[in-house]
C-alpha cells in the first residue's frame, strides 16, 4: 500500500510538472496580455510531433529535443506576428474564435502531415532503466528526469521573473500595462517575447512526454482544458499559482484514479465502489476547482477576478 | 428597435422556407437534404439558446455542448428503461439540464470574463468525462438507440419528415419564447446587466440572480436540441459534448450576428452548410473552416461583434 502510494505520488508529481510547463506559458499570456489562447494545447502537441520527427532524423532523442525548442519558439513567433498581435485589443469572444480557428487548422494540419495513427519515440538508452526506491520498489529513470527538468525550469522561470530586467518589465506589465507602456517600454516586443517563450515551454513539455506517452492528434486537447483548470485554481497571471495548481491537479487526478475506488470500498460493496470510483475519478479535478472557486473566486494566488 | 417589424418579416420568411424544404427535397428526390436540415434545426435550437445568454446577457459560455449531451443521454437512458415518450424525454432533459446549469452557473457566475469562459469549458469537460466513464451506456463508444421517441405511444417520428417538422415546431416555439423573454422586463434587466452591472445593482437589481436565471433557461433550451439530435442520429455518445462542439455553437452565434436570436438560426444554417460544402471539397475541411474563421475574425472591422452590432 505504501509502495503503491509512493509510486502514484511520483506519477502525480510528474503529471503536475508537465501541466505546469503548459500552464506557465498560458498564465503569463493571460495575466499580462489579458488574452485567451485556446491554441496553446496544439502547440504542446506540435512539440511532441516535432520531437518524434527530429529524433528520427538525427537518430538521437536528445538532439531531437534540443531542435524542438527553437522550432516551437519559431511557431510561437510566427503565430504571434500573423494572428495574435491583431487580437490584443479585441473582445475575449474574438480571441476565443480566432484561436479556436487555429486549433482546427493546426490539429487537422498535423493529421495531414503525420497521419492520424499514434506515433512514438524510442527512449534514450541511458535513461531507459529504473532506479530502486525502497526495498524491491523501482521507478523509471526517465520519469524522474522529467520531474527534475520540470523543477529546473520552474526555478529558472522564477529567477527570470524576479531577478532580471525582462522579468521586472513582465511583472510591471501584469500590474499596469498602460503605465509600463507610457514609461517607454516597448510593450509589443515584450508581448512577442512572452508569447514565443510560452510556446517554447509548451513544446518542451510535448517533447519531454513523447517517449512516455503516445503522440496522437488528440493529445493537446485534454491537457489544454486541464491547464485551464490549473490556471483558474492558481489565479490568472500568477506563475507561483500555476505551479501550486499544477501539482495539486496532477496529484489529485492521479491519486484519485488509483485510490478513489480503494477508499470507496471501505463503505460500499466492491463492484459498486469500482463503478462509482471510475465515474468520479475523472471528475475530481473539476470538483476541486468548483470548491476552490466558491471559497476564493480569484484563485489561490490571484489578485483580481 | 425600428427593425422589429422587419425582424418579424424575416422570421416569417425564414420559417416558411424551412417549412417548404421537405417539398423541395421530394421534388429533387434527395432524402439526405432532410437529414441535413434536421441537424440544422437541432443546432439552430442550441445556437438560439446560447445567443440568449451570449447576446443578451454578455455571458460567453464555452461549454454549451454539455446540454446537447444531457438532452441526448436523457433519450438514451429513458429509452433503455422502457420509457419512449417524446414528452417525457423532453421533460427529463429539461430537468437534468436545469440542475446542471443551476449548479455550474452559480459557481461560474461568481467570476467574469476569461475566468467565465474557462470555467464553463471545464464544467462541460467534466460532464464529458462523466459520460465517458458511464460504461453501462457504452462509455467512450456511446450507445445506439433501438428506436426514436414515440408520440402518444405511436412511433410517429420514424418518418424523417415527421421528425423534421417536430424539430421545426420546437424551433419556432422556442424562438417565440426567446423573443418574449428578451422583450419582457426580465429581458431588459438582463440586457442592462450586460451593459453595466454596477449601475443595475445601484438601481436595485441583483445581476447575479437575473444572469443565473437566464443561464438556466438557456441550458434547458439547449437540452431540447440534444433530444432532437439523438433522435436524428439514433445514436448517442460523449462526442456530443466534445469541446469542439461548444466552440462550433459559439461560431454559429457569431456568424449569424450576436444578440439577434434570428441570427443564431441563420448562423447555424450557414455554419453547417459551409461544413457540408467544404467536406465535399476535401476530407480535411477543418483546415479550410478554421482558415475562414480566423480570416473573418481578423479582417472584419472591430471584429465580428462590432461588425454585426453596428448593423443591427
Amino acid at each position: 500500500m505504501t509502495s503503491l502510494f509512493l509510486i502514484q505520488f511520483l506519477n502525480g508529481v510528474q503529471f503536475g510538472i508537465l501541466l505546469f510547463l503548459i500552464a506557465a506559458g498560458l498564465t503569463l499570456v493571460f495575466g499580462i496580455m489579458d488574452f485567451v489562447n485556446l491554441a496553446h494545447g496544439v502547440i504542446y502537441m506540435v512539440g511532441a510531433y516535432l520531437a518524434v520527427t527530429f529524433s528520427q532524423l538525427t537518430g538521437s532523442y536528445g538532439l531531437g529535443l534540443l531542435l524542438t525548442l527553437p522550432a516551437t519558439l519559431l511557431v510561437g513567433l510566427v503565430l504571434e506576428l500573423l494572428v495574435f498581435r491583431k487580437l490584443y485589443d479585441r473582445p475575449h469572444l474574438d480571441q476565443v474564435l480566432a484561436t479556436f480557428g487555429l486549433v482546427m487548422i493546426i490539429s487537422e494540419g498535423v493529421e495531414v502531415i503525420w497521419g492520424s495513427a499514434p506515433l512514438s519515440v524510442r527512449m534514450p538508452e541511458l535513461l531507459s532503466g529504473s532506479v530502486p526506491l525502497i526495498g524491491p520498489l523501482r521507478y523509471p529513470v526517465f520519469r524522474l528526469v522529467v520531474i527534475g527538468a520540470g523543477l529546473a525550469t520552474a526555478v529558472a522561470l522564477w529567477l527570470i521573473i524576479t531577478r532580471t530586467r525582462i522579468g521586472m518589465r513582465l511583472r510591471a506589465g501584469a500590474t499596469n500595462r498602460a503605465m509600463v507602456s507610457a514609461l517607454g517600454v516597448d510593450i509589443r516586443s515584450l508581448f512577442t517575447i512572452i508569447f514565443a517563450f510560452g510556446a517554447m515551454l509548451a513544446g518542451f513539455a510535448g517533447a519531454m512526454v513523447a517517449p512516455i506517452l503516445t503522440v496522437d492528434p488528440g493529445m493537446g486537447e485534454s491537457v489544454l482544458i486541464l491547464a485551464f483548470v490549473v490556471i483558474v485554481i492558481g489565479g490568472i497571471g500568477s506563475v507561483k499559482g500555476a505551479f501550486a495548481g499544477a501539482l495539486l491537479v496532477g496529484l489529485v487526478d492521479t491519486m484519485g484514479r488509483s485510490f478513489g475506488p480503494i477508499i470507496l470500498r471501505s463503505f460500499l460493496d466492491p463492484s459498486a465502489a469500482g463503478q462509482t470510483g471510475r465515474v468520479l475519478a475523472p471528475m475530481l479535478v473539476y470538483i476541486l476547482m468548483a470548491v476552490i472557486l466558491s471559497v476564493r473566486p480569484a484563485g489561490l494566488f490571484g489578485a483580481r477576478s | 428597435m425600428r427593425l422589429i417589424p422587419n425582424r418579424a418579416w424575416a422570421a416569417t420568411l425564414l420559417f416558411t422556407a424551412f417549412a417548404l424544404l421537405p417539398l423541395i427535397a421530394v421534388w429533387l428526390d434527395d432524402i439526405y437534404l432532410i437529414v441535413i436540415a434536421t441537424r440544422i434545426l437541432a443546432y439552430a435550437i442550441a445556437a438560439l439558446a446560447l445567443d440568449l445568454i451570449l447576446g443578451y446577457g454578455g455571458m460567453v459560455s464555452f461549454g454549451h455542448a454539455a446540454y446537447l449531451g444531457i438532452g441526448a443521454y436523457s433519450v438514451a437512458i429513458l429509452s433503455r428503461a422502457g420509457i419512449t415518450d417524446l414528452g417525457l424525454h423532453l421533460l427529463a432533459a429539461i430537468c437534468a439540464a436545469a440542475v446542471f446549469a443551476l449548479v455550474t452557473g452559480a459557481i461560474s457566475l461568481r467570476t467574469r470574463g476569461i475566468y467565465f469562459i474557462m470555467i464553463t469549458l471545464a464544467f462541460a469537460q467534466m460532464a464529458y468525462f462523466f459520460f465517458v466513464s458511464l460504461s453501462a451506456y457504452g462509455g467512450d463508444d456511446g450507445v445506439t438507440l433501438a428506436a426514436r421517441s414515440t408520440v402518444f405511444g405511436q412511433p410517429l417520428l420514424e418518418s424523417d419528415t415527421a421528425l423534421y417538422y417536430t424539430g421545426l415546431a420546437l424551433l419556432v416555439g422556442l424562438y417565440l419564447l426567446a423573443v418574449a423573454i428578451t422583450r419582457s422586463r426580465f429581458g431588459r434587466v438582463l440586457t442592462g446587466t450586460r451593459e453595466n452591472p454596477v449601475r443595475m445593482q445601484a438601481i436595485g437589481f441583483s445581476p447575479f440572480r437575473y444572469q443565473l436565471t437566464a443561464f438556466v433557461i438557456s441550458g434547458c433550451m439547449a437540452s431540447v436540441a440534444g433530444v432532437m439530435l439523438a433522435n436524428q442520429t439514433s445514436f448517442v455518445s460523449p462526442a456530443f459534448m466534445d469541446w469542439h462542439r461548444s466552440g462550433e455553437l459559439v461560431v454559429m452565434v457569431v456568424f449569424g450576428g450576436i444578440g439577434n436570436l434570428l441570427g443564431a438560426i441563420a448562423g447555424a444554417t450557414i455554419a453547417l452548410l459551409l461544413e457540408e460544402w467544404l467536406a465535399i471539397l476535401t476530407e480535411h475541411w477543418q483546415i479550410l473552416f478554421g482558415l475562414i474563421l480566423v480570416l473573418v475574425v481578423l479582417y472584419s472591422r472591430d471584429g465580428l461583434t462590432g461588425f454585426f452590432r453596428r448593423r443591427l
